[in-house]
C-alpha cells in the first residue's frame, strides 16, 4: 500500500488560551486510500491528544465532520487524500462560529430546521388502525431527493449569503419544507410558507447556486429554493390579482 | 453545580431515544421530558442502519412465521413471551412511522413495500431504499421539533446515575461545550444511548457505540445481560468496516470464493438457489451467525480471495443490474465506488464478516424495565431479550422503536404509582462525588498509560479472542488482560487540561465504558461452555440446552471481574428445535 507523508495544516483555537485562531501543521504518513478524517484521527491517536474535532460513522451519512479543507466545504470522511497534493488545510465550517479547533456552534442552524414545521401535517386525519397513506412510486419520487440531506450544514458554508445575511434560513431548512410541501401525505404547505416565503426565506436567496455544488448528497437545495420561489410568486399573483381564485 | 429538574430524563437520542420522548410527549403533555445525548440526535448510529425494519404487513406473511423466524434465529436464546409482544406491535410501530413522514419505499399501488432478508420465511422488511435507519431516525427528530415538552441536551455525555433509596433518581452529565457538571434530577430514567461494536477494531459503527449507556447502568449495579453474543454482519467492507446492507442479498446478490464457488451450500445452508433468484430462508438469505461461520471456515480451507486489506470473498450482484442497483441499493453503490473504487454494477465487491451489533446488553424484562427501580432501556443497549443468541436482521430497528414506546409507558406507569419525595441532599452529594472523579482524571499526570495505546490493546485482545470462534483457552486470557486494562486504565494521563469541547476526556470515559463491556462480553463467553448462535466455541462445538439454555447475568464489580449468574429463558411454545436453512429439506 502506498504511503504518502502529508502536512496537514489545522486550524487551533482554545478559546480559554487562545486569543485568536492560529494554524498548526502535523506531518501524518497517509494511505492512499484515506480520507482527510483518517489523518485527524491518526493525529489525534499518535501526535496531539488535544486536537478537537466531531465525528462518527465514516460512511457520509450522520453529518458529524463537515470542515473547510482548503477552503473548500467537504466531509472530512468523504474527503480522500489521494485527491490532494502533499499539503492539506483543515478548518472549522465557514460562516459558523468556532467554539474549538474545529468544532462549531450549530444552534443556528438547528433552530432554523426547527423553524420550518419540519414535520408531516397530514392533510387526512387516520388511525393508525386504518393503515397507509397510499403514496405511488411517482409521489414519493416528486420529494425523496429533499428527504436524503444529512444536516451536515456545508451548504451554509458555501451561502454567500448566510454568509453577509445570518438571518437567512438557508438551504437545508427551506429544502427541508419543501420536502414535506411536496410529499402528497401532506397539508401544511400554508403554515410553513409564513416562514419560508418571508423576508427572510427563499427571496433573500441571491441564486447563487453553491448550495447544490457542495451537497455530499446531491440534495439540489438551490432547486427547492427556485420552485418554492415560484410557488410563493403565484400564491402571491392569485391571492393580489385573482382574489376569488383559491389558493 | 446546576440542577436541571425533569420528570423522565433520557439518555441518548438515537431512534430509541426519540420514539421514547415522543411517546411520553404525546400521552403527556404536561410531563417535563430531558433529552440528553452525547451527539446532536441526526448524528446517532440509528442513521447507519441500511437494509430496513421488519413488522408482518403482508397477507401471505404471518405472526407466527415471524415468531418462529426470530426464535429459531436467536438458537432459542429468546423470552418468548418478548418475541410474541414485539412481533405483535411492530406493524402498528411502522404504520406509525408512515403516519408521521416516513419515505417509505412503495409497491405501484401505492402500499409499502416489503423485501426479503436473512432468515426470514416470508417477505417483512420495510425499507426506505437502502438508508431505511437514516430515514427513520430523521422521520423522528423532524417529529419530535413538534413538541415542546422535549427539551433537548445535546453534547452532554452522561457520567453517573444517582441512585438513593434503592431507585434511581437522575444522572450526572458533562456539558460538552462548557465542561460544566450538570445534576438532573428526574422521576425516572430511560436508557437508549446504543451498543458498544467499538469494542472491537473491525466494525460497521460509528464512533460514538461504546457502551457508554450499557456502562451506566452496570456500574449502578444492573446487570448486563448474554454480553457474550456479539453479531457479526457477514458483508462489510475490508478496509473500512463499512456496512454492505444484507438487502443487497434480499435483492439477489451472491456470494462466491476465490474459484466463483457459492460456497455456502457447504454449510448447510444448500442446494444452490438459481442466481438472481433468492430462495428464502436458504443460501445468501440464511442467518446472519451462520453466514459469518462459513466464512471462517472458508479462509481457513484457502478459498478466500487475497486482498491487500486481507482475506475477502466476493459479493456479486451484477446481474441485478444498473436499474435495479440504482433504485433498490443506491448507497451500497456510493459507498463501494467511494470507499473501495469497485462498482458492483461492474464487478463483484471484496467483503468479509465485521462486528456490528451486541445481542446483550442492560438486562431488562418485558416491558423495558431494568432491576433497578426507575431505570427503564430500550434499543441495542439494552437486553429484553428478543434477539437472543443470534438477532435476525431487520429486527433492531422494529425494536427500538417498540421498546422505545414501552419504555415511556412503563416509565409513565412508575411516575403515576408514587415515589416518595426524594433526599435532595443525598443527591447533590453523588453528584459531587461524580464531579470529583471527573477533577481527579483532570488532576493525574505522568501515568505511563495513553488512550490510543490502551485502545488498541483492548480492540486487539477482543479481535483476537472474542470473534466469531472463541476457546476457553484465548478467553480466560482475555479475562485476564482485560482486568488488567482495567487497572491500568487508572494512570491515563489526559494530555487536554481545558474544558470546552474536551474529547481527549470523552474519549477517555467512553475507554472507560468500553473496558467495563468488553469485561461483561469476555467473562460471559469464558464461562458460557457451549455453542449457539454467534457464540462459537472450538472446544464445545454443540449448543448445550441442559446447562445453558440460559441468559447470563453479568453484576460489576469495581474491584473484580464481574461476577456471573444466570437466569431462565422464557419458553411458551418453541421449544428448541433445530436450525434448519437446507433448502434441500423443505
Amino acid at each position: 500500500m502506498s504511503e504518502r507523508q502529508i502536512q496537514l495544516e489545522v486550524l487551533r483555537y482554545n478559546p480559554e488560551t487562545d486569543s485568536e485562531p492560529r494554524l498548526q501543521t502535523y506531518s501524518v504518513p497517509c494511505l492512499n486510500e484515506w480520507v482527510v478524517l483518517d489523518a485527524l484521527n491518526y493525529v489525534k491517536d499518535n501526535l496531539d491528544t488535544t486536537l478537537s474535532y466531531r465525528w462518527s460513522c465514516h460512511m457520509a451519512v450522520c453529518g458529524s465532520c463537515g470542515m473547510m479543507i482548503n477552503g473548500e466545504p467537504k466531509l472530512a470522511c468523504k474527503a480522500f487524500i489521494r485527491e490532494y497534493a502533499d499539503q492539506i488545510r483543515v478548518e472549522p465550517l465557514a460562516n459558523f462560529p468556532i467554539e474549538r479547533d474545529l468544532v462549531t456552534a450549530v444552534e443556528d442552524f438547528i433552530a432554523k430546521l426547527a423553524s420550518v414545521k419540519p414535520y408531516l401535517i397530514p392533510k387526512e386525519d387516520k388511525p393508525i388502525e386504518a393503515g397507509e397513506f397510499k403514496q405511488t412510486p411517482t409521489e414519493l419520487k416528486k420529494y425523496k431527493q429533499y428527504t436524503l440531506c444529512i444536516n451536515c450544514m456545508l451548504c451554509y458554508a458555501a451561502c454567500p449569503q448566510y454568509g453577509l445575511v445570518p438571518e437567512f434560513l438557508g438551504p437545508a431548512a427551506i429544502a427541508l419544507a419543501h420536502r414535506y410541501n411536496q410529499d402528497s401525505r401532506d397539508g401544511g404547505r400554508d403554515q410553513r410558507q409564513e416562514v419560508i416565503a418571508s423576508h427572510e426565506g427563499v427571496w433573500e436567496c441571491s441564486f447563487v447556486g453553491a448550495c447544490s455544488e457542495v451537497c455530499p448528497k446531491h440534495v439540489d437545495p438551490a432547486g427547492a429554493l427556485q420552485q418554492v420561489k415560484i410557488a410563493s410568486t403565484i400564491d402571491w399573483y392569485k391571492e393580489h390579482l385573482m382574489p376569488w381564485v383559491k389558493k | 453545580m446546576e440542577i436541571i429538574k425533569a420528570d423522565v430524563a433520557i439518555v441518548g437520542a438515537g431512534g430509541a431515544g426519540l420514539r421514547t420522548a415522543i411517546a411520553l410527549a404525546e400521552a403527556d403533555p404536561k410531563l417535563r421530558i430531558a433529552l440528553i445525548s452525547k451527539v446532536y440526535p441526526m448524528r446517532s448510529h440509528t442513521c447507519a442502519a441500511e437494509g430496513g425494519a421488519a413488522g408482518v404487513i403482508k397477507s401471505d406473511d404471518s405472526m407466527t412465521d415471524h415468531f418462529n423466524d426470530t426464535v429459531g434465529g436467536g438458537d432459542w436464546l429468546c423470552d418468548q413471551d418478548a418475541v410474541d409482544f414485539f412481533i405483535a406491535e411492530a406493524p402498528k410501530e411502522l404504520m406509525q412511522l408512515e403516519h408521521w413522514g416516513c419515505p417509505w419505499s412503495r409497491e405501484p399501488d401505492g402500499s409499502v413495500a416489503v423485501r426479503p432478508f436473512g432468515g426470514m420465511k416470508n417477505k417483512r422488511t420495510w425499507y426506505a431504499a437502502d438508508k431505511s435507519g437514516f430515514h427513520i431516525l430523521h422521520t423522528l427528530f423532524q417529529t419530535s421539533l413538534k413538541y415542546p415538552t422535549i427539551q433537548r441536551f445535546d453534547e452532554y455525555f452522561a457520567t453517573d446515575l444517582l441512585v438513593d433509596d434503592g431507585r434511581c433518581q437522575g444522572l450526572t452529565a458533562i456539558a460538552m461545550m462548557t465542561g460544566q457538571m450538570t445534576q438532573f434530577q428526574a422521576g425516572a430514567v430511560i436508557i437508549t444511548a446504543g451498543g458498544a461494536g467499538r469494542m472491537f477494531p473491525f466494525t460497521t459503527n460509528g464512533a460514538i457505540k461504546t457502551g457508554d449507556g450499557m456502562a451506566l447502568a452496570y456500574r449502578a449495579g444492573v446487570p448486563l445481560k448474554d454480553m457474550e453474543f456479539v453479531q457479526y454482519h457477514p458483508t462489510g467492507l475490508p478496509n473500512t468496516g463499512i456496512l454492505l446492507t444484507e438487502g443487497c442479498r434480499g435483492e439477489g446478490g451472491i456470494l462466491v470464493n476465490k474459484d466463483g464457488r457459492r460456497y455456502l451450500q457447504d454449510y448447510g445452508m444448500g442446494p444452490e438457489s438459481p442466481i438472481g433468484q433468492p430462495v428464502l430462508k436458504t443460501m445468501e438469505l440464511g442467518p446472519r451467525d451462520r453466514l459469518s461461520q462459513a466464512f471462517w471456515h472458508e479462509q481457513r480451507k484457502g478459498n478466500t480471495v487475497q486482498t491487500r486489506w486481507g482475506d475477502c470473498v466476493l459479493l456479486d450482484m451484477r446481474h441485478l443490474g444498473e436499474k435495479k442497483i440504482n433504485e433498490r441499493l443506491p448507497f451500497v453503490r456510493d459507498l463501494s465506488i467511494s470507499y473501495l473504487s469497485v462498482d458492483p454494477v461492474k464487478d463483484p465487491v471484496p467483503i468479509r464478516p465485521v462486528v456490528h451489533y451486541m445481542m446483550g446488553g442492560i438486562h431488562t424484562d418485558i416491558n423495558a424495565a431494568t432491576p433497578l427501580p426507575g431505570l427503564f432501556a430500550a434499543g441495542e443497549c439494552a437486553c429484553v431479550s428478543i434477539n437472543g443468541a443470534n438477532r435476525l436482521g431487520s429486527n433492531s430497528l422494529t425494536e427500538l422503536l417498540v421498546f422505545g414506546r414501552q419504555a415511556a409507558l412503563s416509565a409513565m406507569a412508575y411516575l403515576e404509582s408514587g415515589a416518595s419525595p426524594s433526599n435532595d441532599a443525598a443527591l447533590a452529594a453523588q453528584a459531587g462525588e461524580a464531579q470529583a472523579r471527573i477533577t481527579s482524571l483532570f488532576a493525574k499526570s505522568g501515568g505511563a498509560e495513553t488512550l490510543s495505546g490502551l485502545r488498541k490493546e483492548m480492540m486487539d485482545l477482543m479481535e483476537e479472542h472474542a470473534g466469531i470462534y472463541r476457546t476457553g483457552e484465548g478467553l480466560a486470557a482475555a479475562c485476564d488482560k482485560i482486568f488488567e486494562l482495567r487497572q491500568r486504565y487508572a494512570d491515563i494521563e489526559l494530555h487536554d487540561k481545558s474544558n470546552v469541547y474536551n474529547t481527549d476526556l470523552v474519549q477517555a470515559l467512553e475507554l472507560g465504558a468500553m473496558l467495563d463491556c468488553a469485561e461483561a462480553v469476555t467473562v460471559g463467553a469464558r464461562d458460557r461452555k457451549e455453542s449457539r448462535g454467534a457464540h462459537q466455541r472450538l472446544d464445545f462445538t454443540e449448543r448445550d440446552d441442559q446447562t445453558y439454555l440460559k441468559h447470563s447475568l453479568a453484576y460489576y464489580q469495581p474491584k473484580e471481574p464481574p461476577h456471573i449468574d444466570y437466569l431462565d429463558v422464557v419458553i411458551t411454545k418453541s421449544q428448541p428445535g433445530v436450525r434448519d436453512y437446507s433448502g434441500a429439506k423443505k
